[in-house]
């Protein structure tokens, strides 16, 4: 498959962006418990942050009306949590999270249910822009899908930005699928062999392709900048 | 002459050099037959008008012969010599008009061609445009398109001469192509070149005393415009009082008088020739314009002095001597022209342009039109600088190219695609539900929040897992992990960036990438259709629709002839162009039943 542009990386220091999906109604069905889920992507973050002093994670949850920022590493925040059972981050986030969730929930009582139809259409406008800015800033997104059929949409956008797709095979083993593929920064990605989806599913697709019915070959931009390395990463 | 044929004496050479055969010459509307006067000659010619592409002949002025050369279209050409410029006249007329009705006629016999043939060069010329008037221009620009692209011209030959699309709509979304290639010609006015006429050098002949003066149109226009009094003086005296010719001569003359510099000749020689004292003389339209122009210089103009000014201090007054002497006879002054008058003349004659945009051949009607041009330019002054600047100012090659800004075509609608993914969301809840062997969870939002918040103040209470993950499921997702990467590395080769399309056959890729261009093309054109308002879009939109279903069709025996190597990857290339043509034929199916239940109140009530 052709592979989107690639920035030289000076070093492996990674600023990873982590989107948590918490959408209830998903996860009320969901073969891995949500606080299974939970457990792997806290040791995964906070095996991020143990790879290298320089890394940052923020996390973000998008929820059933609302999305908000659950988690930044680069704000110091006070170590009172620690609570002998989980490190003091993850005290943070879960508090942070569960804020969050009785938030959204507030707003689901309050909202009528006729904003949906236009926010769907908006909002699928302002998720393609977000993704073609990431390819322009030459973000690559990866995603790690736990539904049961493909994303379409996030096999996509991992593919024009470079990024990995990936569909854990067994939901149990999330933390050795996250921490083999995805804390993978992006300087030794270039020596590293990630699993490749062989076929992406192009039909939502709005951008055109060349004549010759090839997806899009992105340029290559050589840029070498001091800033840390940028990496998007959502589940769904 | 009767207007059906010519029949008269003439000589037929082969070549120029030739001594040439005589002989009879008999043109018809057809063809030309030359029978030589020698019977046991064997150059006998019979050809047909439809072989001629030109004919040339000789000038009536020039020192040649009465010849007419026809040029044959593989190639060679036919010269014939006749007795008398007044027979070439009458052949040439006779082959003039021979040739164009041959070229009608040409074009009558090629437009009958238009069948569904394949050939590549009936195509060019074969294509009728019944819908359109089209200049010749623009017929010559799409088949030069066509010609360059071939991929263009195959989706042209598919389409158009297939039947499915008129050429109008073919080359309606192409309008960025034709016009890109119009504006290939400059439409800045190319003015003189600065040498100019100063640089025409006579040709001397050594042993007598002649010399030769080679003037082309070119030159003669030049003359016009850098001297006005020439210019009149050929307005009035050519051709009432002598001929071009003899007028040239005099000019000449004087210029070569001027060129010795020996004033008193020149006098002389002025007095003798009332004619040639015109030339010799001071422009006098020269001076006029000059003082004239004098007078408007703003008084005012602060025009810096220094000390190199004040020639009242200096020896001599500041005029450089050279010790020769000067007879300057004041009657003479008329006489002598310096160099520095002829250059400023040529500057401004340089910097204005052309102002004459006439067809140069013929001397007299290049200074009438010159004499239109100063008329209108005494005019208003300002107002021709106005019409100057802006003309100066219009200069297309430096302007960005016109691009039109278009919105690319969506074909889908992003309503359809979150209805899809809607049901698949749900389609996936209803077949975890199944899978999980749960008792029935009830879908509302409440609970759903109410279990999501339990989840985190379990995890808050418990802590982490730990292990966190399994050792054993560690290791098979390990396992799993290293085989799909070498497992998709071995499918994908070394190059990892090779795309599934090189991976398949020469035939096969370009195959599919043909069914892909012309899906593009039928798609392009069947979305555009809709809504359908009049009775030629319904009857286009069938024609589309016949056409896409055949695609689909060779489509899908592609995918089935293809060998069990590559039918994985051929199916994946297949699956969103059948997809697309899915979306497309729904939507048309959805619009026929829309249709046909309101009534067709087109065609009246029901």
């Amino acid at each position: 498959m052709a592979s989107a542009p690639s920035k030289l990386y000076a070093d492996d220091v990674s600023l990873l962006m982590v989107l948590l999906d918490t959408n209830p109604l998903f996860w009320s069905t969901s073969s891995l418990p949500f606080s299974n889920f939970l457990s792997h992507v806290l040791s995964f973050l906070n095996s991020i942050l143990l790879l290298n002093q320089l890394n940052q994670v923020a996390v973000i949850a998008t929820g059933y009306n609302s999305c908000d920022y659950i988690f930044d590493s680069s704000v110091s925040t006070s170590r009172g949590l620690e609570n002998g059972r989980m490190p003091a981050l993850c005290s943070n986030l879960l508090q942070k999270l569960e804020e969050f969730v009785v938030r959204d929930e507030q707003l689901c009582k309050e909202g009528s249910e006729n904003g949906l139809a236009s926010s769907l259409l908006s909002g699928y406008v302002a998720i393609m822009n977000a993704i073609f800015s990431a390819q322009r800033s030459m973000v690559p997104i990866d995603s790690c899908y736990l539904g049961s059929n493909n994303s379409a949409f996030l096999q996509q956008a991992s593919y024009i930005t470079g990024g990995v797709y990936l569909k854990p095979q067994q939901p149990d083993g999330l933390f050795q699928y996250l921490s083999t593929v995805f804390a993978t920064d992006l300087h030794s990605r270039t020596f590293l062999q990630l699993p490749k989806s062989v076929g992406v599913d192009f039909r939502a697709s709005k951008e055109d392709s060349r004549k010759d019915g090839r997806p899009l070959e992105s340029r290559r931009k050589d840029s070498r900048k001091n800033d840390p390395n940028i990496q998007l990463a959502s589940s769904v | 002459m009767s207007s059906g044929e010519v029949i008269k004496r003439a000589k037929y050479k082969t070549s120029v050099k030739d001594p040439g055969t005589p002989g009879v010459l008999k043109m018809t509307e057809q063809k030309f037959l030359f029978n030589p006067n020698d019977p046991s000659s064997v150059t006998k010619l019979d050809v047909e008008f439809a072989h001629i592409k030109g004919h040339k002949h000789t000038k009536e002025g020039s020192n040649k012969p009465p010849w007419l050369n026809l040029t044959h279209d593989q190639g060679g050409s036919y010269i014939f010599e006749f007795q008398s410029f007044a027979d070439l006249h009458v052949y040439r007329e006779f082959v003039g008009n021979a040739l164009a009705k041959s070229g009608e006629a040409a074009k009558a016999a090629s437009t009958a061609k238009v069948t569904s043939s394949t050939k590549v060069a009936s195509e060019k010329s074969a294509v009728s445009f019944p819908d359109e008037q089209l200049s010749t221009a623009e017929m010559e620009l799409r088949m030069n398109l066509l010609r360059e692209d071939s991929e263009l011209q195959k989706l042209h030959k598919q389409f158009v001469i297939g039947g499915v699309l008129t050429e109008s709509e073919f080359w309606a979304t192409r309008k960025k192509l034709l016009d890109v290639d119009n504006r290939g010609k400059l439409k800045q006015r190319v003015g003189f070149k600065s040498t100019m006429i100063l640089d025409t050098k006579p040709m001397a002949d050594g042993r007598t005393n002649k010399v030769t003066f080679n003037l082309t149109p070119e030159i003669k226009y030049q003359i016009f415009v850098l001297k006005p009094a020439v210019h009149q003086a050929f307005l009035n005296l050519v051709p009432s009082k002598m001929t071009e010719k003899d007028f040239w001569t005099k000019y000449f003359r004087a210029e070569y008088l001027h060129s010795t510099k020996n004033a008193i000749t020149v006098a002389a020689e002025a007095a003798e020739d009332e004619e040639l004292a015109i030339f010799l003389k001071e422009d006098n339209i020269l001076a006029r314009e000059a003082r004239r122009k004098i007078r408007r210089v703003d008084p005012t103009l602060d025009m810096e002095a220094d000390l190199g000014d004040d020639y009242t201090h200096l020896p001599d007054h500041g005029i450089f001597r050279d010790g020769t002497k000067e007879i300057s006879e004041t009657q003479h002054e008329q006489y002598m022209r310096t160099l520095s008058q002829d250059l400023n003349r040529q500057g401004a004659v340089v910097l204005e342009g052309r102002t004459v945009d006439v067809d140069l051949e013929d001397p007299r009607t290049v200074a009438e039109a010159l004499v239109r041009s100063r008329q209108e330019l005494d005019g208003d002054k300002t107002q021709e600088r106005l019409d100057r600047l802006s003309r100066m100012t219009d200069i297309e090659d430096l302007r960005e190219p016109l691009d039109h800004p278009f919105a690319p075509l969506c074909i889908k609608d992003p309503r359809d695609y979150f209805d899809a993914q809607q049901a698949n969301a749900l389609k996936t809840l209803d077949d975890a539900r199944n899978k999980m062997e749960q008792t029935k969870r009830n879908l509302s939002i409440d609970e759903a929040y109410g279990s999501l918040r339990d989840s985190i103040s379990k995890i808050k209470t418990m802590g982490l897992s730990d292990p966190i993950v399994k050792p054993e499921v560690a290791l098979s997702v390990l396992n799993g992990l290293t085989q799909n990467i070498s497992s998709s590395k071995f499918q994908l080769g070394k190059n990892s960036r090779e795309s599934i399309l090189d991976g398949l056959p020469n035939t096969t890729k370009h195959e599919l990438m043909h069914h892909w261009m012309s899906i593009q093309e039928l798609l392009r054109h069947f979305w555009s259709s809709y809504p359908i308002t009049t009775t030629s879009l319904h009857t286009k939109v069938s024609r589309l629709k016949d056409a896409m279903s055949q695609t689909y069709r060779q489509l899908e025996e592609i995918k089935e002839s293809v060998q069990s190597d590559f039918r994985h990857k051929v199916s994946l290339l297949v699956r969103p162009m059948h997809q697309a043509l899915d979306a497309a034929f729904q939507h048309y199916d959805a619009d026929q039943q829309k249709r046909s239940s309101k009534g067709e109140p087109l065609n009246g009530f029901v």
